[in-house]
């Protein structure tokens, strides 16, 4: 059989995370959109952004319930699937997980039972701030996992302990500020307003063309076109940033993503089409547009960037380091004690220990790196590079996406500024098709930096292959296939309900009980004029 | 940083090991009574609307209620790394399973509302059951196994290998605890409703509730005797250094009869744990019958948590013996986290478990009261 155990637990990795991340992009935009709206109910007391709020709500519940129950798998994942991954760096990786749970999810969980039941037994204000407590802890929790993404693409402030044989913390605020994480969680919390603004417009947008609740469509397309214009500008630019430090961190990746095959003199040109042949280890048809990837990447036109030629060299020589550094390890570890430890074991693992992950390339191909020929050693190097069409093709669909939903969002800015929202049909059918745009952009963004790090789970420290549970092959292909059918239902029937609410559309206050006491306490059930669609 | 050298390694261990508990026991109090609520879902509620007050008596917590196990699995991932890695990926099916529940488990409250059709929501309804049952009797069927020792050992690298499958879990020993599990919840579970509903179901919730307890009662004490005959414990022969390196593999281990107990015969005063155990359920079941509503609650949680902390209690210092190899068995001092790490997530823990359980009681608080069944049949306030 063609699959081994890392191919199938890298499979069934790829498919749960982005089938989680259908949801979660929405879950955050979503909910900060509703607390936008709510502010502006419960600043000019004007029912019709409650009702907003309300039927906005709908849709972000049956959302979120999906967002919990497929975060879950993420989490026990890793000690299911990649239990040497979680021995290898739980020192460091588990904290930001377990510190999202204490800080984030907590606080968007606990809260967001009380946003569906607490309309009747909050003050309008209570309410508001549950609302925000919900957008705020649903945006944290994103601060917290991409503090831990962050880490697997720049792992520093830890360091590699010979006795217990993992990398512990040696420096937390390092973890924490680490720019990577940083630059990433600013992107893709812009990627999930993108996500959602675009949804409530091209719901909206559905709406006004149908003629229904056009008061509630078009004040919501006007909060969704400013929101995602700037989240729109945001993911775009902050992407950028993004790709200015992964030239930084991470050298190969950045060179994939353009199928930069040689180092080319400084300001590198930038290939905006081509079809690259990893096997050839050329572009065909490339156009390329001088100095451009320089200055987007380095913002200097001197620096260099390498190419993969290049870089692949260079793990050559990182990985004959690293088995001296590994062959040190293992004489650490005979020894004992600290005290029978050999000098010379200890000086060169201090000077070599950095390329350690580079030797643990070798695991595929031998057990002990030590014994590596000089063509698995090559072979290892070669390794190093990431799918390059993959990542070229992903990349170039997300900007394209991004370039797409500044146009979309900035032309319905526009348009709700002239108040002619509805003048143009054929806008308003762009913005319905538009809807799964955004998802398909937020999961080629996931590919582009996951992929992006492959041979390495822990970019320079710990291969993906090396980082697998023990299991059996024919376990995981059970669990994919049962997880893949579960999903599959599961999706259908979530995509029908949420057809069904949007189509049900938005449901007018209930009719006042027939109660005195409350018709004094509020004015607007004792007779004040609705400004509710329909009513 | 220098300030982690304030606690040393070792009250950090133990710490982190009394945390552990407080994060299952927080788990099982809080998720355990809308996972037996789910349990109780088809027999307690016998129609649309009592099975519906059922659900939005839970509605509005069961998702921060999660909220315990997510954290619970988190912190294990960050304190106890080596625990984690083993018990997830060795008990993988378990796991899966789990999981399973625990994915149609948001699904099913939220779905079953979406349309009218009986059949639909009766789907959901048995979903909501299982999603209920199958976690608690696992996480029963786990602990007991982690009591007999589960059959992992470490590689030249640490690598873990676990050399067992699904069905070895399944012995006599282990499903008697996963009943214990079962019963806990279920009676939790009761507690919940017949605090939170009225009439018919408070009235069935009482009922199933009484016979949940009586359960707990004999099932646990069973457990206790079964253990004490027929379950070999662990003991460390060799010295185990309270701030030594997070290595287990540098201690010996050996299998004895009565080890299990020796902690409870070196200090009997442990012995009100279990006692607690037992009392609560008692507690419990006086108070569905006396009708002492919140008192029940309490109790069973009181259950909860003396049956919880005995095991641990039991085990101490060991967390996962090893069956095949016993010297790679976890324990408090070697399975650890770095000392810097357990310091700062004491801290991140210290601050935000205090402000955790001060919304955690304003929710609660602004939810208090029965559920009441004409609104939800008139469909005002409620959202399933």
């Amino acid at each position: 059989m063609d699959f081994d155990i890392v191919a199938l637990s890298r499979l069934q990795f790829a498919l749960t995370a982005l089938y989680h991340f259908l949801f979660v992009p929405l879950t955050i935009g979503l909910a900060v959109i509703l607390a936008i709206m709510e502010t502006v109910y419960v600043m000019t007391g004007r029912t019709i952004w409650r009702d907003m709020t309300k039927f906005w709500g709908v849709l972000f519940g049956i959302n979120f319930a999906m967002g919990v129950a497929t975060g879950i798998v993420m989490e026990f994942q890793f000690g299911m699937n990649w239990s040497y991954y979680s021995h290898y760096v739980g020192d460091v990786f588990g904290a930001p997980l377990a510190i999202e749970g204490l800080m984030a999810f907590f606080l968007e969980a606990s809260f967001v039972g009380l946003f569906f039941f607490g309309w009747d037994k909050l003050s309008k204000v209570a309410h508001l701030i549950v609302t925000w407590l919900v957008a705020i802890g649903s945006n944290f929790s994103a601060l917290w996992i991409l503090i831990a993404n962050g880490w697997m693409q720049n792992p520093v402030g830890a360091a590699f302990n010979p006795q217990t044989m993992r990398m512990e913390v040696t420096d937390f605020a390092a973890v924490l500020t680490n720019p990577v994480a940083q630059a990433k969680f600013v992107h893709t919390v812009s990627a999930g307003y993108t996500v959602a603004a675009i949804f409530v417009l091209g719901v909206s947008a559905w709406y006004v063309l149908k003629g229904r609740h056009l008061q509630l469509a078009k004040r919501s397309m006007t909060v969704a076109a400013s929101f995602g214009l700037a989240a729109s500008l945001s993911v775009v630019l902050l992407g950028d940033e993004s790709g200015y430090l992964s030239t930084e961190h991470q050298k190969m990746k950045v060179a994939a993503i353009e199928a930069m095959w040689k180092t080319e003199p400084a300001p590198a040109a930038f290939t905006a089409f081509g079809f690259p042949d990893q096997r050839t280890r050329e572009t065909h048809f490339a156009v390329h547009i001088p100095m451009l990837l320089g200055l987007i990447g380095t913002r200097s036109l001197t620096t260099e960037i390498p190419g993969i030629d290049d870089l692949v060299h260079r793990a050559e020589l990182n990985i004959r380091v690293g088995v001296s550094a590994y062959d040190a390890l293992q004489k650490i570890r005979e020894a004992g004690s600290t005290d029978a430890i050999p000098e010379s074991a200890r000086t060169i693992f201090e000077e070599n220990g950095h390329a350690l992950g580079y030797a643990l390339l070798l695991k595929r191909y031998v057990d002990d790196p030590r014994k590596a020929t000089p063509e698995q050693i090559a072979q290892a190097a070669l390794d190093t590079v990431p799918p390059v069409w993959q990542l070229y093709w992903s990349f170039r669909i997300m900007v394209g996406l991004g370039m797409f939903f500044i146009l979309l969002t900035a032309t319905f800015f526009v348009l709700s500024a002239r108040r002619r929202l509805d003048a143009h049909p054929w806008l308003l059918k762009v913005a319905v098709f538009s809807i799964p745009l955004p998802w398909v952009a937020a999961e080629m963004g996931w590919i582009v930096a996951e992929l992006g790090r492959q041979p390495w789970v822990i970019e320079g420290v710990l291969p993906t292959a090396v980082a697998v549970s023990n299991l059996g092959a024919a376990t995981v292909l059970g669990t994919i296939v049962a997880f893949t059918a579960i999903y599959t239902v599961l999706f259908v029937i979530e995509m029908k309900l949420m057809l069904k609410a949007i189509r049900k559309g938005p449901t007018e206050d209930p009719a006042p009980p027939p109660s005195a006491y409350r018709a004094i306490a509020d004015p607007e059930i004792a007779g004040l004029p609705r400004t509710s669609p329909g009513a | 940083m220098i300030l982690h050298t304030l606690l040393s390694y070792e009250v950090l261990r133990v710490i982190w090991w009394l945390l552990l508990g407080v994060l299952l026991i927080g788990f099982a109090v809080m998720d355990g009574f809308d996972l037996g609520a789910g349990m109780l879902l088809p027999f307690a509620g016998r129609n649309d609307l009592e099975r519906r007050v059922i659900i939005n008596s839970v509605g509005p917590v069961w998702e921060g209620n999660q909220v315990w196990l997510i954290l619970g699995g988190g912190a294990i991932f960050a304190a106890w790394p080596q625990l984690y890695a083993v018990s997830f990926s060795g008990f993988y099916i378990a796991m899966f399973a789990i999981l399973v529940a625990l994915i149609l488990r948001p699904v099913a409250f939220k779905f079953r509302s979406k349309r009218d059709d009986p059949a639909w929501r009766a789907r959901w309804d048995w979903t909501l059951f299982f999603a209920g049952f199958v976690p608690s009797l696992i996480f029963g069927v786990a602990m007991g196994n982690v009591l007999r020792g589960v059959p992992f050992r470490f590689g030249p690298d640490m690598h873990i290998f676990y050399d067992g499958g699904f069905f070895g879990l399944l012995n006599p020993f282990s499903l008697l605890c996963g009943l214990v599990s079962v019963a806990m919840l279920a009676m939790h579970g009761a507690a919940w409703l017949q605090l939170k509903t009225q009439g018919a179901v408070a009235d069935r919730a009482r009922l199933y509730g009484s016979l949940a307890a009586v359960a707990t009662i004999v099932l646990y004490a069973l457990a206790g005797v079964m253990l004490w005959s027929f379950v070999d414990g662990y003991r460390v022969t060799s010295t185990l250094p309270a701030d030594g390196p997070s290595n287990p593999m540098l201690k010996t281990v050996e299998v004895h009869s009565s080890a299990w107990f020796t902690n409870y015969q070196a200090q009997p005063w442990l012995y009100v744990v279990p006692g607690l155990g037992l009392v609560g359920a008692l507690l419990a079941l006086v108070g569905m019958r006396a009708r002492a509503e919140l008192m029940t609650l309490l109790a069973s949680a009181l259950s909860i948590a003396g049956i919880i902390l005995s095991v641990g209690v039991s085990m101490f210092p060991f967390i996962l013996p090893s069956s095949i190899d016993p010297r790679a068995s976890l324990t408090v001092f070697d399975s650890s986290s770095s000392h810097l790490t357990l310091f700062i997530m004491l801290v991140v823990t210290a601050v935000f478990i205090p402000i955790i359980v001060a919304y955690t009681s304003w929710v609660y608080s602004v939810l208090r009261g029965k559920v009441d069944a004409a609104a939800i049949s008139e469909d005002r306030g409620h959202a399933y």
